[in-house]
């Protein structure tokens, strides 16, 4: 029962209150979309915290993605073998997760002690960062201490496809009864993290400006109908 | 050729007074709430100075505007690939301090403090913090009239690239007032700086605006602007900007800077350009080109072929009216003595300076026995050096300054001999050869500039509301937010959908 409820109920109310949360947000709230920078405030500690954060979890992600998202039977099927692949995850996970750690403490101590930063800052605002240092702190642990100290852990054979059935409405909450603890608990704290993020700055993930090199420099817009012929 | 209407502005500098009721009135109406204390969108330097923000034509510094890089127009602070790599950090945005932190003044101590032998003070209070500043160091005119002298001056970039050393002993220094507002440009580089595809300019009438649901307060557009004039709100994370008042010149009505200037120095109309050309002009080599080469741009209202191509365009007569009245038209395209403001910009600016005469007569003592190819030399050497009024409004061509001069000389002498004499020997003189004018001219120049009313110096048509759709639903409802039809409805969805059939 507290499986069902860890590796199944839980992951499903939080993701759905990410996206109808979003969604709201995007429809109804969209004056407060925006990334909420206050490089204007202040400038030296931002400039090593902030892109060492963002770019350190930009690998996270595509680490995830390596993963969680794609099978283990892949990388054997490429000829990756798992000391291979372990090496590999451990020091560019290790590095991401370091930079991102390190980033987020930057920002934070920028953000309790820089005066025009801190009294601007909402709870939301420090909720965020610390819950991204949980997550980010327990990845990093797994990944640098756990995964060289105790076992290279093969999240590839439980976590992943667990992860995977979420989506095809499937949950394979079996697979998650015995995953090492730490694991478990960094795992279901991102999920937690993900219901937050529709009530927080983190919105800003989702308007990375891609199309911006795709598009034309001057941007022109008319009145409805404004060349309508004949009027 | 692909003609568009812009709403433009002039200021005439030699009748500004520095007074700051442009700036005031326009922060009274836009900028007087929590996150937008620091901006004016209307600001009202003294030159030579740091200016509003602090060295804002320091373009190695902020990377404002556009360079040409082999030959192609780039954003200098570079484009969009750079720009997404220093999305998490921008090294070129200012901070506030180099606006200035705003602040107010306990104003409640001076009712409510307790019995003491001292006067109770109003300390000033940060508008950002809430703590007491004990000492405000810097504030959005704290240059005004050259205070502060010859530690200040030379902080302006305009007096670092002057050759000549600048006088600064009091009697002998020079001072003018430059107003800005954003220049609602033909190439805008905050546009084109922005990632989110926010900022745009308006296809009927130029004016450039920030769409607030679409800005994700990526900030490039604060120092993409080589004039520094889109603004970081911090409290809503949104760019916010000059927006020529829209919903007064919709009406008709100048901006309230223009509404209320004491000086009258302010005039607005609309100029005809081809959007086609705007990229090559703003692409010419030599930045002291660029003038002519925007000059290029600009169509004659007259043109009967113009007009009818106009028409095609979707301008309609009104409009077209509105630009054969336009004293943009006359005083910039016709009569080139307003100039734009740091034309090197290469964002062909659309706010013009006709630069101010200065105190010229002081040289002249005997002006009664001068004749009049006397005033010559006098302007060249005027109290404002025509190497800082090129290095601001010409790219440091001083000849295209030299020639705005030369016409205002002509015209005061010309206007001066109608009521004291010499009319006759103005016509034959080397100065009105020189000044490329003529009386007729002159006579409409000193009209527009010195005696023009309300209605000749704002020539504005009204906003295009006759193209909106379901104008009779819309009726009464326009104050309604949520019961309006919003703007921009489909009309195969609004109730005019029957017309599609007809």
């Amino acid at each position: 029962m507290v499986h069902i409820f860890w590796w199944v109920i839980f992951p499903y109310i939080t993701l759905t209150i990410m996206i109808l949360g979003l969604l709201y947000r995007y429809a109804f709230r969209q004056l407060s979309w925006a990334a909420p920078s206050t490089e204007i405030f202040e400038k030296k500690w931002l400039k090593i915290g902030s892109p060492l954060f963002h770019w350190g979890i930009i690998i996270a992600f595509i680490g995830h993605v390596m993963g969680m998202v794609i099978p283990h039977d892949f990388y054997l099927s490429i000829g990756v073998s798992d000391h291979l692949y372990h090496i590999g995850a451990i020091a560019g996970g290790g590095l991401a997760g370091l930079m991102v750690v390190a980033g987020l403490i930057i920002l934070l101590i920028r953000k309790a002690t820089i005066d025009p930063v801190r009294v601007h800052a909402t709870f939301a605002d420090f909720f965020t960062v610390l819950m991204l240092i949980f997550v980010a702190g327990t990845g990093t642990y797994m990944t640098l201490i756990y995964n060289t100290t105790v076992v290279a852990y093969e999240y590839r054979e439980t976590i992943g496809p667990w992860f995977r059935s979420l989506f095809t409405l499937t949950p394979a909450y079996g697979l998650m009864t015995g995953v090492p603890l730490i694991f478990k608990i960094h795992v279901a704290s991102a999920f937690a993290l993900f219901a937050s993020i529709p009530f927080t700055k983190l919105v800003h993930i989702f308007s990375f400006p891609v199309r911006y090199p795709a598009r034309a420099p001057q941007q022109y817009r008319h009145r409805s109908n404004y060349r309508r012929q004949g009027l | 050729m692909r003609i568009k209407a812009q709403v433009a502005m002039v200021m005439h500098l030699d009748k500004c007074i520095g007074c700051h009721t442009c700036s005031v009135t326009c922060k009274n109406t836009w900028t007087n709430r929590s996150g937008t204390e620091y901006m004016w969108f209307n600001n009202v330097e003294t030159r030579p100075g740091p200016g509003y923000p602090r060295r804002w034509e320091d373009t190695d510094r902020y990377k404002g505007g556009w360079k040409l890089h082999n030959g192609e127009l780039k954003l200098r602070a570079g484009g969009p690939i750079t720009k997404l790599a220093n999305i998490f950090y921008n090294p070129n945005m200012a901070k506030l301090d180099e606006f200035y932190e705003p602040w107010t003044y306990d104003y409640d101590n001076l009712i409510h403090s307790p019995k003491s032998e001292n006067l109770p003070v109003a300390r000033p209070v940060s508008q950002i913090t809430g703590e007491y500043i004990d000492k405000p160091e810097w504030g959005s005119n704290w240059d005004d009239d050259l205070a502060g002298g010859s530690e200040i001056v030379p902080l302006d970039p305009n007096v670092e690239k002057l050759q000549e050393h600048i006088q600064m002993e009091y009697e002998k220094t020079f001072m003018m007032y430059l107003p800005r507002i954003c220049e609602h440009c033909l190439n805008p580089s905050c546009v084109a700086s922005c990632p989110a595809g926010a900022l745009y300019k308006r296809d009927e009438d130029g004016i450039v605006l920030v769409d607030h649901d679409a800005c994700r307060g990526w900030r490039f557009c604060q120092n993409g602007c080589p004039y520094h004039k889109v603004y970081y709100n911090w409290k809503t994370h949104k760019a916010e900007k000059c927006n020529f008042c829209y919903p007064r010149t919709e009406a008709g009505l100048p901006t309230i800077c223009s509404e209320t200037c004491v000086g009258r120095i302010r005039y607005i109309g609309v100029v005809l350009y081809d959007a086609d050309k705007v990229k090559a002009a703003a692409s010419v080599e030599d930045p002291q080109d660029l003038y002519e080469a925007q000059l290029g741009c600009f169509l004659d209202p007259f043109d009967p072929e113009i007009q009818e191509k106009a028409r095609e365009h979707g301008i309609n007569d009104a409009w077209l009216e509105a630009a054969k009245e336009s004293p943009v038209y006359k005083m910039a395209m016709k009569w080139k003595i307003a100039l734009p403001l740091h034309p090197e910009y290469r964002t062909l600016p659309m706010v013009w300076y006709v630069p101010p005469l200065s105190p010229i007569m002081n040289h002249i003592t005997n002006e009664d026995e001068l004749n009049t190819d006397g005033y010559i030399p006098a302007v060249d050497q005027m109290r404002i050096p025509v190497e800082y009024l090129a290095s601001i409004l010409s790219a440091g061509d001083t000849n295209v300054i030299r020639k705005v001069l030369l016409k205002l000389t002509a015209m005061r002498v010309y206007m001066r001999g109608k009521t004291v004499g010499g009319i006759d020997e103005f016509r034959q003189s080397e100065l009105v050869t020189q000044a490329a004018t003529s009386p007729e001219e002159i006579e409409d120049m000193a009209r527009l500039l010195g005696i023009a009313k309300y209605n000749e110096r704002f020539v504005i048509p009204t906003g295009r509301r006759e193209m909106d759709d379901d104008l009779y639903e819309q009726q009464g409802t326009c104050s309604l937010e949520e019961l309006a039809p919003r703007e921009g409805v489909n009309p195969a969805y609004g109730y005019m959908k029957v017309r599609e059939n007809l």
